[in-house]
């Protein structure tokens, strides 16, 4: 453990009330610092973004195209590759995190068969580990990072025929058919899909990634504005090679039934570093812990 | 070790039909000058969910229908993640493809078990009478062929399977090795009064239920050759809980682009079958407008089913008109069996939408206060 960091960000009252598991650092992470390597991350430069908001959108009553906004990303640091089946297993060594079902194999793949809810504990338990600030990226921020790869709402689009919905419906159907996936979902080793232009690898290949960005359903109001929202940050949104909205502790996407449409191949994650300190971090699961901030960050 | 097992088999029930046949010697010669002198028509078969065209109305009299139909023993793909089973099959297909006669037709059917198989095969029709349903006149080894022929005397939809004798039955049929044969009624179908129902499309759904042994990770496995994958399969046979619950031979076989199609307006026949186990079909969104639960046309149709029964070893049929459009999934209801091991099918139907029927009259939204 960092008794003195910790003992630096804690008052004493609050320290003997939280215990350390439910800031993240369970007491079995006992392992030196060696064992956990560092993870490689590029550096995003802040920037705009042309983007088509997460969530859907009604006008009038009907589903509409999720408008396209232009929008401010502060500079930030993104993991390179996804969180590999090798450190995440680290993690379930360390009993911070639950084992996922992912198939074990030896080729260094991306973990996959993680819920929103196991890439969280990753992310607390890496940041522990690593004695950095991890987090999952919010929904902008994978945009900024995927780039040219970024697919968003592809599928989403405004009702063609406002007096027949399921014009839309099987159009949209159809559209995902045709971008089905590919023959085979296995995880393939890390690196396989290569880099974009900014030096991420491996996005919308055959894994999805969390983000922490919350589902909304957003009326528009008069010139496009937010008129009214409900959001369920029960329900995330996940990227790849096409937008994907999934409760938090499903690990696998799937089909059938009445659910209509392509599933993610594969739930993965990546992490982005905070630039402030672990003291901050602390102060940030404190103030979590005791209700003072928003729980939910978009 | 089978191969030899199986052709013992065969060749005792054969004796013991031989034995019999004598008797109904005089019978049956009469009949064979009668249909010597029938029309004959060759039929060439399509692979499920499509169906051979066909009148619904017979415009002669009884006529001897020949199909001919290849076993072939090959590995198939039976869901997304790529998981491979050692697949038995008429015709290349899963199910084996549909065959149309009508009532006091006669089906002939060229049954070939071709010498790049491993096994002898051969065909149980349930819409025949006698010989094990054709099943003790029909075992064939690799590089032979059989022609068998029987009078369709009952109109419905029957199943046809593999049952090549003793615990080969089962695996041949979980296997894959399954049709259905449709007897239609000279003069089509009716509803309860006798009116005739007519069809502007057929489509044939076989659902099964297959058994892949896994390793001891939990993965599939992955089997040679049929008789490698023999002992364990049996294992999971026997726990009689399937790993996949299929509809034309694979988990999204007929979802997406192979999704089936319909326009608002037009009537479907959709023919459902299970050589093995039970099986509940619904339209999520529709109904069975006429529904021949037992699949057999001599009994009245019943109406506006919300989900009808097929029992294992039988096939249903359901006649629908969509009113409706969008995406219809069709679906075991047994949810999990839909869900989770495969059992999901889609209609996209085509056509203008009736606000009469449905209306979504406020849109999803923050709760109102008061
Ligand atoms: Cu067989």
């Amino acid at each position: 453990m960092h008794p003195t960091l910790v003992g630096a960000a804690l008052s004493g009252a609050l320290a003997l009330a939280v215990p350390m598991t439910a800031l993240g650092f369970s007491d079995r992470m006992h392992q030196p610092k060696s064992v956990v390597p560092p993870a490689e991350t590029i550096d995003i430069p802040a920037g705009t973004l042309d983007y088509a908001l997460p969530g859907e959108f009604l006008d009038s009553g009907r589903p509409a195209m999720a408008p396209s906004k232009r929008m401010a990303v502060p500079a930030f640091s993104i993991m390179k590759q996804q969180v590999s089946l090798a450190d995440y297993d680290r993690c379930v060594a360390a009993g911070a995190c639950a084992a996922p079902d992912a198939q074990e194999v030896s080729a260094d793949v991306p973990v996959t068969g993680v819920s929103w809810l196991d890439a969280e504990a990753y992310a607390r338990w890496f940041s522990g580990a690593t004695g950095a600030s991890w987090r999952l990226p919010t929904d902008r921020e994978i945009a900024a990072a995927a780039a040219e790869r970024f697919a968003g709402d592809s599928f989403s689009a405004g009702a063609d025929d406002p007096s027949n919905p399921a014009i839309r419906w099987i159009r949209q159907y159809q559209q995902e058919a045709a971008a089905k996936r590919p023959a085979d979902p296995r995880p393939k080793p890390r690196g396989h899909y290569g880099p974009n232009s900014k030096g991420l690898e491996d996005f919308a290949g055959n894994v999805w990634e969390w983000t922490s960005t919350c589902y909304e359903r957003v009326t528009l109001g008069a010139g496009g504005g937010h008129a009214g929202t409900t959001r369920n940050c029960g329900v995330r949104v996940i990227e790849g090679r096409h937008r994907a909205y999934m409760s938090n502790f499903v690990r696998e996407g799937k089909s059938g039934g009445c659910a209509v449409g392509t599933p993610p191949d594969n739930l993965g994650f990546r992490l982005v570093k905070e630039k402030i300190s672990f003291i901050a971090v602390i102060n940030q699961r404190l103030q979590d812990l005791l209700g003072l901030a928003r729980r939910n960050d978009t | 070790m089978f191969t030899r097992r199986q052709a013992l088999l065969g060749a005792a029930a054969a004796g013991v039909l031989g034995a019999t046949l004598p008797r109904m010697a005089s019978a049956a010669q009469v009949a064979e000058a009668d249909i010597a002198g029938l029309p004959r028509e060759k039929v060439a078969l399509v692979a499920p969910p499509f169906v051979h065209a066909h009148e619904q109305v017979a415009s002669g009299g009884p006529k001897v229908v020949e199909f001919t139909m290849h076993v072939l023993e090959k590995p198939v793909v039976i869901d997304g993640d790529g998981t491979v089973m050692q697949g038995m099959t008429f015709n290349g297909s899963i199910p084996g493809p549909m065959m149309v006669v009508h009532q006091d037709d006669y089906l002939e059917l060229t049954l070939v078990n071709p010498a790049t198989n491993s096994m002898p095969h051969n065909i149980d029709f349930h819409a025949s009478t006698g010989g094990l349903g054709g099943g003790a006149l029909t075992l064939i080894n690799p590089g032979e062929q059989v022609k068998l022929r029987f009078r369709a005397t009952r109109a419905g939809v029957f199943v046809y399977h593999c049952a090549p004798g003793g615990p080969m039955i089962p695996w041949h049929v979980v296997s894959g090795m399954s049709g259905t044969v449709m007897v239609l009624p000279r003069d089509g179908l009716k509803d309860e009064n006798g009116r005739p129902l007519r069809y502007d499309r057929i489509y044939y759904i076989g659902e099964n239920d297959f058994y892949v042994p896994r390793d001891k990770d939990g993965n599939f496995k992955k089997y040679e050759t049929p008789g490698d994958s023999y002992a364990d399969t049996v294992e999971v046979m026997r726990g009689l809980i399937p790993t996949h619950v299929v509809f034309n031979g694979a988990k999204d076989a007929l979802t997406g682009d192979n999704a089936m199609k319909a326009k608002v307006g037009e009537t479907v026949l959709i023919v459902h079958s299970q050589a093995n186990r039970d099986t509940r079909p619904h339209i999520i969104g529709g109904h069975g407008d006429y529904v021949w639960e037992q699949g057999k046309f001599a009994n009245p149709p019943a109406k506006d089913l919300e989900t009808w029964f097929v029992r294992g070893g039988s096939a249903g049929a359901a006649l629908y008109t969509f009113r409706q459009p969008g995406i219809y999934a069709y679906v075991n209801h047994n949810l999990i069996e839909a869900v989770e091991l495969g059992a999901t099918a889609h209609f996209v139907v085509e056509g203008g939408w009736n606000d009469n029927l449905m209306k979504q009259v406020v849109a999803p939204g923050p709760i109102a206060t008061y």
